[in-house]
């Protein structure tokens, strides 16, 4: 990797490439706006080629951020050529490059899923998952408190409206919670902002850090309490987006009724949580160190959330449901694995991230397939009911069926099944396995491994033996037990998503090796805030060009 | 000043609690709209009260921090009001939408059985 960097040393505009994934989608999903009725080729080819230009963007920043481009694999762009803290930071380490990869390659297969018939039930389809996706990059991107909350409002807002796609009464009833629940979560953003604002005099998260680690070191308790006041609030919006327990419980009945390739983005949505709490907790409240605050309520409260997305698991008897609470399950899973505050054990864990967000995403869009031969003719009767608002209908899927449709749908399922088991040989057991070996080799040799260990390797392993027996109980009855099974009419557009997110599943479990080095590197540095925060708060802002030229001089002086 | 914005700051932000928490979707809007002026007075008063203070700097002249309000917490105001708005706007499309098709303004969609 590091052959290639010279040639890309030699391009200045690259330093502007962190700009691309949050000005594309936005560019592209504005041009798409004007367009309301038809012209679906267009727009898919437009949508398309955005996330495209994305994922090549996503990939070349993680090739600079791994490949010794930037110092400490850290690229700081200072909008506006403020320097830090003053200014707008975008910041993109390998951990920003990661998630920004994952949303394009997700949103590829969700939007080449919707190709045929979901996003045609509605207008504005396109504009509003490119404005989720530009949402989704700049909360990834951006290293300031109030932008994050700017980026989470244009991905919720977008969100809002993608649920509702489409609409029914199941939708307009669960986004009508989904709405105000989250409209309550951005208040709580801002109030801990507010707080943390008047605790320290800035919003920049580097800068935040340094002043809490100055705190911290210099025994302020007074100013101290008040910033632990305030994340604490800041901390429970990303909670609910996470759907920690007890917070999660809007969760399952959105996921049940939007429709399936929003199904799979919002899945990503709950993991954006997650992160935001990793890298903002290890910054500004280093584990280990003196200053760390909470992990032990992020811990148990993971912990939680595995046994009721566990139990919720068990209890339903609605696919759909059933893959919210998986998703709950992935969600408290990584929840605990910050709260455990162990360098190694992140690596496992944003390698189950990454395998679970893939899994569940391709569990819902399969679900929507396997429900054609639970109740044969439903799919056209669903999408008529969907389609009454709008006048163009979505053409039922003629033609083009897959072969052997009955056999792909159940050796999908099994797949889905098994990673989100975590049994071998798909990414799920590499990551299960992964956090076992560093749950079981603390960092100090001859460390007593501490309850909390325990607790949580019982509960990963438990919630793994939990999803197996649901899954197959819903496999048994649609596969086996069926009277008569119609092989259901599959197009190839919607096999494909499917296949290619089992595809990258499976290359991860292949490449596991590169993976966990790069992942290894990620979080490494992130649990080294000092690093970023010298690197942020040093970079310099752009010198002003040179006076202008004897020509440029003449013109500015004409009449 | 100090107890007069902190008494309405807290009083508004109770109310709207009490509003959210009712089972009418109209109640509910209103006790968001509620809770987000009191938030708004909030971030306003993190930024520290202060009389006859001026955000901007005047033209010509060098400014004097001392004699300046912060401006930042206006600008985060501002935003918020924005986003706020917005949400709050889309909040009510919803729910009409919800009323109309549920034939109810219970917030669960339907109405709860005696």
């Amino acid at each position: 990797m590091t052959a290639t960097l010279p040639t890309l040393h030699a391009l200045p505009w690259l330093q502007h490439l962190m700009l691309a994934p949050v000005l594309l989608p936005l560019l592209c999903g504005a041009a798409l706006a004007p367009l309301t009725r038809g012209r679906h080729r267009l727009k898919f080819a437009l949508g398309y080629a955005s996330i495209l230009a994305q994922l090549a963007a996503a990939l070349v920043l993680g090739a600079m951020a791994d490949g010794g481009y930037w110092e400490d694999g850290i690229g700081v762009y200072l909008a506006a050529n403020w320097a830090a803290p003053f200014g707008i930071a975008l910041v993109a380490d390998r951990l920003a490059a990661l998630m920004l990869v994952l949303t394009a390659l997700l949103a590829l297969a969700a939007l080449h899923f919707a190709m045929l018939r979901w996003e045609r039930i509605g207008v504005h389809f396109h504009t509003l998952f490119q404005f989720l996706l530009m949402g989704l990059n700049g909360a990834f991107l951006t290293h300031d408190l109030f932008n994050l909350f700017v980026f989470f409002e244009v991905m919720l807002a977008a969100s809002y409206g993608l649920v509702l796609h489409g609409y029914n009464a199941q939708r307009l009833r669960a986004s009508m919670q989904y709405i105000a629940l989250n409209l309550a979560a951005a208040m709580l953003f801002l109030i801990g902002t507010a707080l943390l604002y008047a605790a320290t005099g800035t919003l920049n998260m580097a800068d935040l850090a340094w002043r809490i680690a100055a705190m911290a070191g210099a025994g302020d308790s007074a100013d101290l309490s008040l910033v632990h006041a305030g994340a604490a609030i800041l901390v429970l919006a990303f909670l609910i987006k996470s759907a920690m327990w007890p917070l999660g419980f809007w969760l399952p009945t959105t996921y049940a009724a939007a429709s399936p390739p929003v199904a799979a983005m919002l899945v990503l949505m709950t993991k954006v949580g997650v992160v935001v709490i990793l890298r903002l907790w290890l910054l500004l409240f280093p584990a280990g160190a003196a200053g760390g605050f909470a992990y032990d309520a992020l811990l148990w409260g993971g912990m939680a959330t595995i046994v009721f997305g566990a139990a919720g698991m068990l209890s339903t008897g609605s696919a759909g449901r059933m893959a919210g609470y998986a998703a709950t399950v992935s969600s408290g899973t990584l929840l605990a694995v910050v709260g455990y505050g162990q360098a190694s054990l992140v690596t496992a864990g944003l390698f189950y991230l990454i395998g679970s967000t893939l899994a569940v995403a391709a569990l819902l869009l399969l679900l929507e397939l396997v429900d054609r031969i639970r109740t044969p003719g439903a799919a056209l009767l669903a999408v008529t009911m969907e389609a009454w608002v709008v006048e163009d209908k979505p053409d039922e899927p003629v033609g083009q069926g897959v072969p052997a449709a009955l056999a792909f749908l159940a050796v999908s399922f099994a797949a889905c099944a098994l990673m989100i088991a975590g049994l071998p040989p798909l990414s799920g057991f590499v990551a299960k396995f992964g956090m076992f070996h560093a749950l079981l080799n603390p960092p100090a040799p001859g460390a007593a491994i501490a309850a909390p260990g325990w607790t949580l390797m019982a509960l990963v392993f438990g919630s793994g033996l939990v999803a197996i027996v649901a899954m197959m109980r819903f496999g048994v009855r649609t596969f086996w037990t069926s009277a008569k099974l119609a092989p259901p009419r599959l197009h190839r557009s919607e096999v494909l998503p499917v296949l290619f997110l089992l595809g990258l599943s499976a290359l991860m479990t292949v490449q596991a090796g590169p993976l966990f080095g790069y992942l290894g590197r990620a979080s490494d540095g992130i649990h080294r805030p000092g690093d970023y925060i010298a690197r942020v708060l040093r970079e310099p802002a752009v010198a002003a060009p040179p006076p202008a030229t004897a020509s440029a001089a003449g013109l500015a002086e004409a009449p | 000043m100090n107890i007069v914005l902190a008494l309405a700051t807290g009083i508004v932000f109770g109310a709207g609690i009490w509003l959210v928490l009712r089972p009418r979707s109209f109640q509910v809007l209103c006790g968001l709209m509620l809770m987000s002026y009191a938030v708004n007075l909030f971030i306003f008063a993190m930024g520290r009260l202060r009389v006859d203070r001026a955000p901007l700097t005047p033209a010509g002249s060098a400014p004097d921090p001392a004699a300046l309000a912060d401006p930042l917490p206006q600008a985060l105001v501002l935003t918020a009001i924005v986003i706020g708005f917005a949400t709050t706007a889309l909040y009510l499309v919803v729910m009409i939408g919800a009323r109309g098709l549920t034939g109810t303004d219970h917030v669960d969609g339907e109405e709860p059985q005696p």
